[in-house]
This record gives structure tokens, C-alpha cells and sequence, in this order.
């Protein structure tokens, strides 16, 4: 490969083509062809630079100049000044402000964000293997061949990194392994169907670096003896789908998907599935009945899928983030994954922090960081200078916390005293003037709607709890009826078959905690604090 | 008049029909329900109109030796499935709550009095279906719709119309 002096990367997912990213993309193209620097100068396409929102973001280097809201009309300015001349186009320009900045992101120098599930994303060409091996991909895979560490020591590193489930419940990673029941025949499934409102972290890195999630697979399948892996991933996301079909057929042309990987004695495969819109698929036992092609209604647990899964076999389904830290950890070591983030949730997490955050992103701190540094540093604040009021953490299943809840540290273990879950880590920072009750009336119209309709508590009270809101919403609702409210979502807590009917107490608690004046005064324009 | 335009309408949607049905089921290998929400999804793809008919979901039941039931049951269960015919291009407006904090429901009226259709419905010309959707995973440029494949974001009135009217024209012309 040719030794470029500049690249041009531009971050090709679904946020920035909206803005406009292929147009920005086609127009450096040309522009770098008409000057004669195509030799010179490299066009890359790259996944999410973290920074969502401000248009089409591009980076030069190698001297790590971030331009936003790139329109193609910049790009003649881009090339003469700076490519030609060594001048950034100021007016374009943002000075590293703390999650802006993906090269220090990457590295760790600002504000501790040490990249271990997104190093690649953002930095590499997501679908070009050798950048992604450049980038240190497949690096684990190939310790575990030359070194001969054994299924279980994958199994066991894995373990004493004390690696958590991040899809929702934090189980123990490499307990689940240990847990799967022995066999010939087993499964493992990566969850996909990322559908928790106001969460994209998934989208984003399947987006960035799908050969990091096929490495993780590689490797879990092997440490639980499976050969097989399926990733199951939401209907809607054509993007992630389109990139993630092609990534394993070219991992399969280069040996590294199929029968002996590498020459070795490890054969793994990876098909896709597509989901077709069903909020309650992202729950494991209703997904695996989706893949068997069934209506994706959940199972009674136990048995568990690592007993009984897919076409009744020992099933061991992990989220997408999970199984992006496998890799990591195998490569540095169970000690190293445990210098990041606290003592019983080792490692960082992936935040999407959206709604009216100045500086709305994808960013990846450590387990532990609290919920004032997510919104204020990484976030920017709340945008327009308003005042914050809440954050809804967690998406449609999460909790309201307000400016006395700042502090909390976010790890699995902390939330709960919110009986929030950190699950998808999806962050909505709301400003004074948001009202909460038509925030919760969205939420519970989305509960209803994606209610599969299995059991009663779930069905008729995912009705029950938006009609009795709908009274506040045309300022009729009473006290009795928030402590309904709050008993019906309860009750559902307790009887429900699985988490989504479950779930409505959660953000109902939250928003009555500390806001039930609010109900009471809608419609009045809802006064901050 | 009207009803000899359905009828040709109609039997030219089932030639249409039975052509890109019987492509799609050649990929398939018979009598594995496995495949069933692929062969949904493609079939739906496939069809000029964006939905399963229901001599697409007999032929469906047939090739994989279940009762047609089963087959619309399961099908029914997943919202990006539809049942009627729908228009030339489909119009999925988020509907989640990051959406509706940033001004959904805005986009949804535009929508509504843009088209002078209610949401489920298609367009007179048979060009737009409004339909909306529980999340679109785009949070960060809320409010977003996809208009068949592509996505759109920091949707506002006015962008919605210019959208709108420009997808009209490009329709004229080709």
C-alpha cells in the first residue's frame, strides 16, 4: 500500500449520511483529483466520529483537525487551504472539546476516555480487513492459535476480567459461558436488535468496526465449544445490516470465518438474521423464537437459553457490546480490563447521550463516571444555555433522574438504588421547559404498541396505564389516579411474564419521585424546580 | 368505472405478483420455517406495491408445508409486515420519545396536511404511505423519518414539504 501524506476521514453511518456525507465524500473526491493529489491523499470512509448532530464531520490527518457541519460546498476550501497549503479552515474548525477530539479519545490523553470498545470506530475503514487489522483486530484471535490457550482459558480470562452482559442486566459474561450446558450441538446468538428508544450505540458499533464484533464471536464461540453463531439484528437498520453481510463474507473469503480459521482447529460461521420490527424481540428467549421464525413471544424461564435455546440447544445470547470487549480482553489480559471502571463493574460503557444536549455523541467512559460528567463534559450541558431539568436514563425502560441525582456513578450496581437499569446506556438529557408528562405519555404508548400480547398483566396494562395518563394529558387526571398509576405498573412489576411488562414502573416511579406536581399542574407550562 | 379499474389493478398486481413470489421462494430451500421472516421481508421488497398479498403468503404456506394460518399469524405479529397494498414510497415517521422531545408530532401533522392522508393511510395517487414507526435508532438528529430506504433528520415543517415536493417531482420526470 501506498504511503498517503494526508488522510481525509469522513464518518460514513446513518447520522451523517442524513447530513449529507456521501455528497461531502464524492465532492473531496473530485476536488483531490482535479488538484492531481489523489496519490497523495486519501478519501476514507470511516464509521461514527462520535460527534452526532453537527452535520458531516471530517478529520485530517495526520494533523487531527475536526471540522463539522461540512457541507460540499466547503470542500474546494478544505482542499486548497488546508490539504495545498497547511491552513485549517478555521470556520469549520472545533477545538477538541473533551468528546470531539478522537484521536486524544482514542488514546486516552483527554479526560480519561479510554477507547476499548470503539479504538476502531471512527478511526478505520470499518470494511477494509487489512485497516482493521492495522487498527487491532483479529491480534486476540491469533494469541489464542500461536499460544494454545485452551477454550477454557478463554472462558476463565474472560471470567476474571469480570466482564458484565451490557444489553440490559449485567449478568457475569463468563458465568453465562461456564453456565451453557455441555453438547454437541449449541448456539451462540449476538443481539442486534438494539430497540430501546433514544439508544443507537449498537447501530454505531457495527457501524464503526464489524470485524471487532466477528473477532468476539470467533473467540466466544470457541470458549463455549459452538460453531454456529447468529447475530439478529433489527429490520430497520439497513446500514449496519448491509455492512455487517459483507464484513462476513469478506472475513469468510480471508479464512478467518468457516471450517479451520486460520489453519488452526476452530470453525465458526456467522449468519444474519433480520428482525422485522419487534420491540420485545430484543428480550433473549422472544429473539430466539424469532430466529426459529415464529412470532417472538418470550419463553418461561427457566429453562434458560444455556440450557434449553435455540431449537431447544444450549444458547448463549450476548449483547453486541459485550461481545466487542472480548477481544480486548483477551489480548491485554483479565488485569488490565480491571483498571478501568469500579471493582464489580470492571471495564468502560458506551453512552448515546441525546435530546438537548449542547453536544449530543457517542462516547465510551469508564464504568463508574457519573451522571453529571456524561451530560456537562462529554455532553457539552444542556443546549441554548436552558437549565437542566431531568435525564431519562436507561430509553423507555429507564428512569428519570433529576439535578439531585447527578452524582450518581453509573455502573450496574449504583442505578438500581434508582431501580433504573444502565442496560442499553442510552442518555436524554432534558432542559426546564421539556414536560415530563408528555414524555411519559410517550413512553407509555410505546410500551402499549409494542406489548406482544402474551400475558394479561402486560396487555391490558400497557392500556390501562396509557389511558389513565391521557387524563392528565387533557388536564382531568387526580391524585387517585397517580397512585393508580403507580399501583397498576406495580402490580405489573410483579406479574408480568417478562422484563417489558415489567419495565413501565421504572420511568413511572422516576417521574412521580420527582416530579408529581407536574401531573397535577398540566397543562400549565411546567416551571423548573 | 372505478370497479373494472380495480379489477385490471387487481389482476395485474397477482401476474406481478406470482412472478416475484416465485423468485424469491427459488432461494429458499422448501419446508424450513427458519427462513420464514427472510422470505417475508423479501417478498415484501420485492413487490411494486410493498406488501404480502394473500395469494403471496398461500404460496409462501405451500412452499414451507405449513397452514396459512400460522404463516399470517406470525407474520401479523411484526409491524414492518403490511397486509395492504401500499403506496410507491413508504413514509415511516419516528414516533419515539427522543423524537417526540424534539417536535414529532410536528412532523407527523406536516405529514398529514402535506399528503391529506391519516396516518395508516395512502395518498390518492397512489405515490405516499404514512405510516410511523417506534424508533428509528437516529436519535442524535431527531425528529427523523425514512422514506423507503433513506433516512431524514432535524426534520421541519418546511423541510418536510421540499422533501415531499421534491420526491413528487422526481417521480414526474422519470
Amino acid at each position: 500500500m501506498r504511503l498517503a501524506r494526508s488522510h481525509v476521514l469522513i464518518g460514513i453511518e446513518e447520522h451523517s449520511l442524513i447530513a449529507g456525507a456521501k455528497a461531502v465524500e464524492q465532492a473531496f473526491i473530485a476536488a483531490v483529483e482535479k488538484q492531481a493529489l489523489s496519490e497523495e491523499i486519501r478519501i476514507v470512509e470511516t464509521g461514527s466520529l462520535g460527534i452526532i448532530g453537527h452535520g458531516v464531520v471530517v478529520v485530517v490527518y495526520p494533523e487531527g483537525v475536526t471540522y463539522v457541519g461540512v457541507t460540499k460546498a466547503d470542500v474546494p476550501e478544505i482542499v486548497s487551504e488546508h490539504l495545498i497549503k497547511g491552513h485549517p479552515v478555521e470556520r469549520l474548525r472545533v477545538y477538541s472539546p473533551p468528546c470531539f477530539d478522537t484521536e486524544k479519545m482514542r488514546t486516552g490523553l483527554v479526560h480519561k476516555q479510554p477507547r476499548i470498545v470503539l479504538s476502531n470506530c471512527g478511526v478505520i475503514d470499518p470494511e477494509n480487513l487489512e485497516e482493521a487489522i492495522a487498527g487491532g483486530d483479529y491480534q486476540a484471535l491469533e494469541k489464542v492459535i500461536t499460544e494454545g490457550i485452551s477454550p477454557q482459558g478463554v472462558t476463565d480470562e474472560v471470567t476474571r476480567s469480570g466482564l458484565r452482559g451490557r444489553g440490559g442486566a449485567g449478568f457475569p459474561t463468563g458465568k453465562k459461558w461456564s453456565l451453557t450446558a455441555p453438547g454437541a450441538e449449541k448456539y451462540l446468538v449476538c443481539n442486534a436488535d438494539e430497540g430501546e428508544p433514544g439508544m443507537c450505540k449498537d447501530r454505531l458499533i457495527l457501524e464503526g468496526d464489524p470485524h471487532r464484533l466477528i473477532e468476539g464471536m470467533i473467540l466466544a464461540g470457541y470458549a463455549i465449544g459452538v460453531k454456529k453463531g447468529y447475530i439478529y439484528i433489527r429490520g430497520e437498520y439497513s446500514l449496519p445490516i448491509g455492512r455487517m453481510t459483507r464484513t462476513i463474507e469478506n472475513a469468510r473469503a480471508n479464512n478467518l470465518l468457516g471450517e479451520h480459521i486460520l489453519g488452526a482447529d476452530i470453525s465458526f460461521d456467522i449468519e444474519i438474521k433480520k428482525g422485522a420490527g419487534a420491540y420485545v424481540c430484543g428480550e433473549e428467549t422472544a429473539l430466539i423464537e424469532s430466529i426459529e421464525g415464529k412470532r417472538g413471544y418470550p419463553r418461561l424461564r427457566p429453562p434458560y437459553p444455556g440450557a434449553v435455546g435455540l431449537w431447544g440447544k444450549p444458547t448463549v445470547v450476548n449483547n453486541v457490546e459485550t461481545l466487542a470487549n472480548v477481544a480486548p480482553i483477551i489480548l491485554n489480559g483479565a488485569d488490565w480490563f480491571r483498571s478501568f471502571g469500579t471493582e464489580t463493574c470492571p471495564g468502560t460503557k458506551v453512552y448515546t447521550v441525546f435530546g438537548h444536549a449542547a453536544n449530543p455523541g457517542l462516547i465510551e467512559v469508564e464504568m463508574g463516571t457519573s451522571l453529571r460528567e456524561i451530560v456537562y463534559r462529554y455532553g457539552g450541558g444542556v443546549r441554548n444555555g436552558k437549565r437542566f431539568k431531568a435525564a431519562l436514563v436507561g430509553g423507555a425502560a429507564g428512569a428519570f433522574i433529576d439535578e439531585d441525582g447527578l452524582n450518581v456513578e453509573m455502573d450496574y450496581d449504583s442505578l438500581r438504588d434508582y431501580s433504573a437499569v444502565l442496560g442499553s446506556g442510552a442518555v436524554l438529557v432534558l432542559d426546564e421547559d421539556a414536560s415530563i408528562v408528555e414524555l411519559l405519555q410517550g413512553i407509555l404508548r410505546f410500551f402499549r404498541h409494542e406489548s406482544c400480547g402474551q400475558c394479561v398483566p402486560c396487555r391490558s396494562g400497557t392500556n390501562r396505564l396509557e389511558a389513565i395518563l391521557d387524563r392528565f394529558c387533557v388536564g382531568e387526571g387526580s391524585e387517585d389516579d397517580l397512585d393508580l398509576l403507580l399501583r397498576v405498573s406495580r402490580m405489573m412489576r410483579d406479574t408480568a411474564f417478562c422484563p417489558l411488562g415489567q419495565s413501565p414502573v421504572i420511568p413511572i416511579e422516576s417521574a412521580l419521585r420527582a416530579f408529581r406536581q407536574e401531573f397535577l399542574s398540566y397543562p400549565a407550562v411546567a416551571t423548573s424546580v | 368505472m372505478k370497479g373494472k379499474n380495480t379489477a385490471r389493478t387487481l389482476v395485474s398486481i397477482m401476474l406481478n405478483e406470482e412472478v416475484h413470489v416465485n423468485e424469491v421462494l427459488k432461494k429458499y430451500p422448501p419446508s424450513i420455517r427458519e427462513n420464514l421472516l427472510d422470505i417475508l421481508h423479501d417478498i415484501q421488497e420485492s413487490d411494486p406495491h410493498h406488501y404480502l398479498s394473500n395469494e403471496a403468503l398461500t404460496a409462501v404456506a405451500t412452499h414451507l408445508g405449513m397452514d396459512l394460518a400460522e404463516i399470517k399469524g406470525t407474520a401479523s405479529f411484526y409491524s414492518m409486515f403490511s397486509f395492504t397494498p401500499r403506496g410507491k414510497h413508504v413514509i415511516r415517521v419516528c414516533a419515539s420519545p427522543p423524537c417526540q422531545l424534539l417536535g414529532a408530532s410536528t412532523v407527523l401533522d406536516k405529514l398529514i396536511d402535506t399528503l391529506a392522508v391519516k396516518e395508516g393511510e395512502t395518498t390518492a395517487d397512489g405515490l405516499f404511505t404514512l405510516e410511523t414507526s417506534s424508533c428509528l435508532g437516529l436519535c442524535g438528529v431527531a425528529p427523523v423519518m425514512m422514506i423507503d430506504e433513506t433516512s431524514y433528520g432535524n426534520l421541519t415543517a418546511a423541510r418536510i414539504v421540499e422533501i415531499i415536493e421534491r420526491i413528487r417531482r422526481e417521480d414526474e420526470t422519470s
